[in-house]
């Protein structure tokens, strides 16, 4: 196996809020090849958007930081600014849920492109402009010469997302992080986008963290999925196994409670009751216990640590894991 | 036309039913002549996409939005053509949960005086009673009355926000009750609990729903029957079941292959959808979904597709529906 393009290590991100620190992120472990997509999943708070901006240093000033970051070789956490800020414009990516938060609305559509793609990547004014109408072509922007003169207010919420897209895809990065990039969106707009992310990484080998809520997303498109729970991954496998023979009974849960189209109306859907733990508070044993129902004693004493299942790449945290055994759950 | 068979009684029938809003000097036309109806006691599921006009459906029949033309009759009587204190008699009867569980809530009020808020505009002017009904509403919902009743909405969760909504919306024993995306906010193991919350309320006060939402799975969880609209019109009704094996509508078609199904085994299909919705503002002349439409031909352009019956209890406007 070759070397990973990206390694976290023991990443933890604290907040101060006036009700105490916060635990953001606790302790996350993740690597990720080139050419590989990684999904990351779980509920609102669990501190997907805290890890996805540890990574590319963008947490908010306040926020207290550990472990490392490495970067093919580099530790981002440790990288002198005007380094980081070089591999952030040329080689780091992202995609946020609100295109707005990467568009600038008193700019057109073309400065923005075109400012981006010199800034980066030294080229001439009309070299850049070919660029950028290249590009928005190939996230399927029809028209794209007059959208360069358009501001994005007078885009759709889907056209606003691929203009995003080609904006972050414009310096040819290696690891692109797309946070929550079709919640906001339709599904017929969605499934475009995240075809869209997908050719995208394909034809340029690049690596792709995606993150979402919806376990509909990754599972057709990630290679490898983390399952976040309380500020930490709680089970992480190649997306087959995570389906199919999870360990860990939050992944089970959180599947269950999804409504499917193959199931009769009125059936009655298996609820997670109660909610996740307050972050603020310290935790004895496993965060999910209060939820699980496989829950024994010892769950509420020992925090359970991430463990290798069976199969390469899978690993869960848990006491008393289920589907153990070949045939159980298949 | 009747959509519901000859034994169910439609206690809400919307016929014909045409919402605009002016935008400047032009006009949006958020919904083009909808007809459907819904038994007493039944969920009519509404899909569409962002925009397509379900909540100024859902506004327009509890005349929170006054149509253009077209009527809503509710048990009977026309609502369009009603005021004042008839109006508000019925209002008691018909009642709207919105998405937003934490944006409809008052921050400055205290969450027993919230959930008896409907009681007091109905005049129910006995402190007791009212207090009593509160109390009741509150259990139901699985909230601790003695706990919560005296706290402010910003100490809830989204999903606590969420049963504390519906406790209002229930306060007055409604007998319908438009659920304008009530789930569409919360995370998926909330979702379920509230799904599985209004499945039981409707149960026990024996509801009649009109149920928002653009997840098609979340829909067909509640519904016995499902409207597709597109772009401010109806293109398909039926029973669920039937509608989500068979979609006879190629957008009903389109939006189920586009859902992403928690199964890897289950490759996305490429994205068929072509383009994007165009503007409400100056729709498409026939039928409305021809700009994104595979089957699309000279008549859909020339002619607005009427809504007929293909299958029983299943009707789909469109000039050339799927086999
Ligand atoms: N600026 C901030 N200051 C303090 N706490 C914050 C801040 N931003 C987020 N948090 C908290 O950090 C935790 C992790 O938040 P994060 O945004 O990473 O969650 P998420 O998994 O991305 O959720 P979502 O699905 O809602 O986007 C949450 O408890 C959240 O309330
Ligand atoms: N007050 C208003 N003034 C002008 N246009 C409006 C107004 N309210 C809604 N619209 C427009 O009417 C159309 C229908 O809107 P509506 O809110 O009913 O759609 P929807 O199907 O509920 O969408 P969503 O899924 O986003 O909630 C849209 O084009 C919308 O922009
Ligand atoms: S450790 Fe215990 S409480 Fe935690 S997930 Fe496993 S069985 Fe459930
Ligand atoms: S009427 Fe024509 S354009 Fe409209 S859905 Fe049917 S085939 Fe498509
Ligand atoms: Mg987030
Ligand atoms: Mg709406």
């Amino acid at each position: 196996m070759s070397t990973p393009l990206l390694t976290i290590e023991d990443i933890a991100v604290e907040l101060p809020t006036p009700r105490g620190n916060l635990r953001a992120v606790d302790h996350v472990d993740l690597s990720l090849q080139a050419g590989r997509t990684l999904g990351i999943v779980g509920e609102s708070g669990c501190g997907k958007t805290m890890l996805s901006r540890a990574i590319l240093q963008l947490l908010p000033k306040k926020a207290k930081l550990s472990g490392r970051v490495m970067f093919d070789g580099e530790d981002l956490v440790r990288l002198a600014p005007e380094r980081l800020r070089r591999l952030r414009a040329r080689e780091l990516a992202v995609v946020f849920q609100d295109p707005m938060t990467s568009l600038n609305p008193v700019l057109t559509i073309g400065t923005q492109l075109m400012e981006t793609i010199q800034e980066h990547l030294e080229l001439d004014a009309s070299a850049a402009r070919k660029r950028s109408i290249d590009l928005l072509a190939a996230v399927g922007i029809p028209a794209p010469e007059q959208r360069l003169g358009q501001y994005p207010h007078q885009c759709s919420g889907g056209m606003r997302q691929r203009i995003a897209i080609a904006i972050a895809l414009s310096c040819e990065p290696r690891l692109l992080i797309a946070d929550e990039p079709t919640t906001a969106l339709d599904v017929t707009i969605q499934a475009q986008i995240l075809d869209l992310l997908a050719r995208e990484q394909r034809r340029r080998h690049m690596a792709m963290i995606i993150i979402t809520h919806d376990l509909g997303v990754v599972a057709g498109r990630a290679d490898e999925v983390a399952v976040m729970y309380a500020g930490r991954v709680v089970e992480r496998a190649p997306t087959q196994a995570l389906f199919k023979r999870m360990h860990m009974p939050y992944t089970e849960a959180l599947l269950a409670a999804i409504p499917k189209l193959d199931t009769a109306p009125h059936t009655p859907l298996p609820a997670i009751s109660g909610r996740p733990p307050d972050p603020t508070r310290p935790l004895k044993g496993c965060s999910f216990a209060p939820r699980c129902r496989y829950a024994a004693g010892r769950c509420h004493e020992a925090k359970p640590e991430l463990k290798s299942a069976e199969i390469s790449g899978h690993l869960y945290a848990c006491l008393h894991p289920i589907r153990m055994t070949e045939g159980i759950g298949a | 036309m009747m959509q519901l068979a000859a034994r169910e009684e439609p206690l809400l029938n919307v016929d014909n039913l045409v919402v605009e809003y002016g935008l400047g000097n032009k006009t949006v036309h958020a919904v083009s002549g909808v007809s459907l109806q819904v038994a007493r006691g039944e969920t009519l599921g509404l899909v569409g996409e962002s925009g397509c006009g379900k909540s100024t459906l859902g506004r327009a029949v509890l005349q929170l939005r006054r149509a253009k033309s077209g009527r809503v009759l509710f048990d009977g009587e026309d609502l369009t053509a009603m005021e004042g204190e008839a109006l508000r008699q019925m209002r008691r009867r018909v009642q709207l949960i919105f998405q937003d569980p934490i944006a409809s809530l008052n921050p400055r009020r205290r969450i027993g005086d919230i959930v008896a808020e409907p009681l007091v505009i109905a005049g129910v002017k006995d402190a007791v009673e009212r207090k009593r009904r509160v109390h009741d509403v509150l259990s139901a919902v699985g909230l601790d009355p003695d706990l919560v009743a005296n706290r402010l909405p910003h100490e809830f969760s989204g999903g606590q926000c969420q049963r504390i909504c519906i406790a209002r919306a229930l306060v007055l024993n409604p007998e319908f009750v438009v659920c304008d995306e009530p789930v569409s906010a919360l995370d998926v193991s909330i979702r379920a609990q509230i799904l599985n919350l209004l499945e039981a309320m409707k149960a026990r006060f024996g509801l009649t729903l009109l149920f928002i939402a653009h997840d098609l799975a979340v829909v067909k969880a509640v519904s016995d029957r499902v409207a597709v609209m597109y772009l401010g019109r109806l293109c398909e009704v039926g029973p669920s079941e039937q509608l989500f094996a068979r979609p006879a509508h190629p957008y009903t078609s389109l939006l189920l292959q586009a859902i992403p199904v928690p199964d890897p085994d289950v490759r996305p299909a490429e994205s068929v959808a072509t383009g994007e919705p165009p503007s409400p503002i100056a729709p498409p002349s026939g039928c409305r979904f021809r700009t994104r439409c595979p089957r699309a031909d000279q008549r859909c352009s020339a002619e607005i597709p009427e809504l007929r019956g293909v299958a029983p209890g299943q009707f789909v406007a469109c000039h050339h529906p799927l086999a």
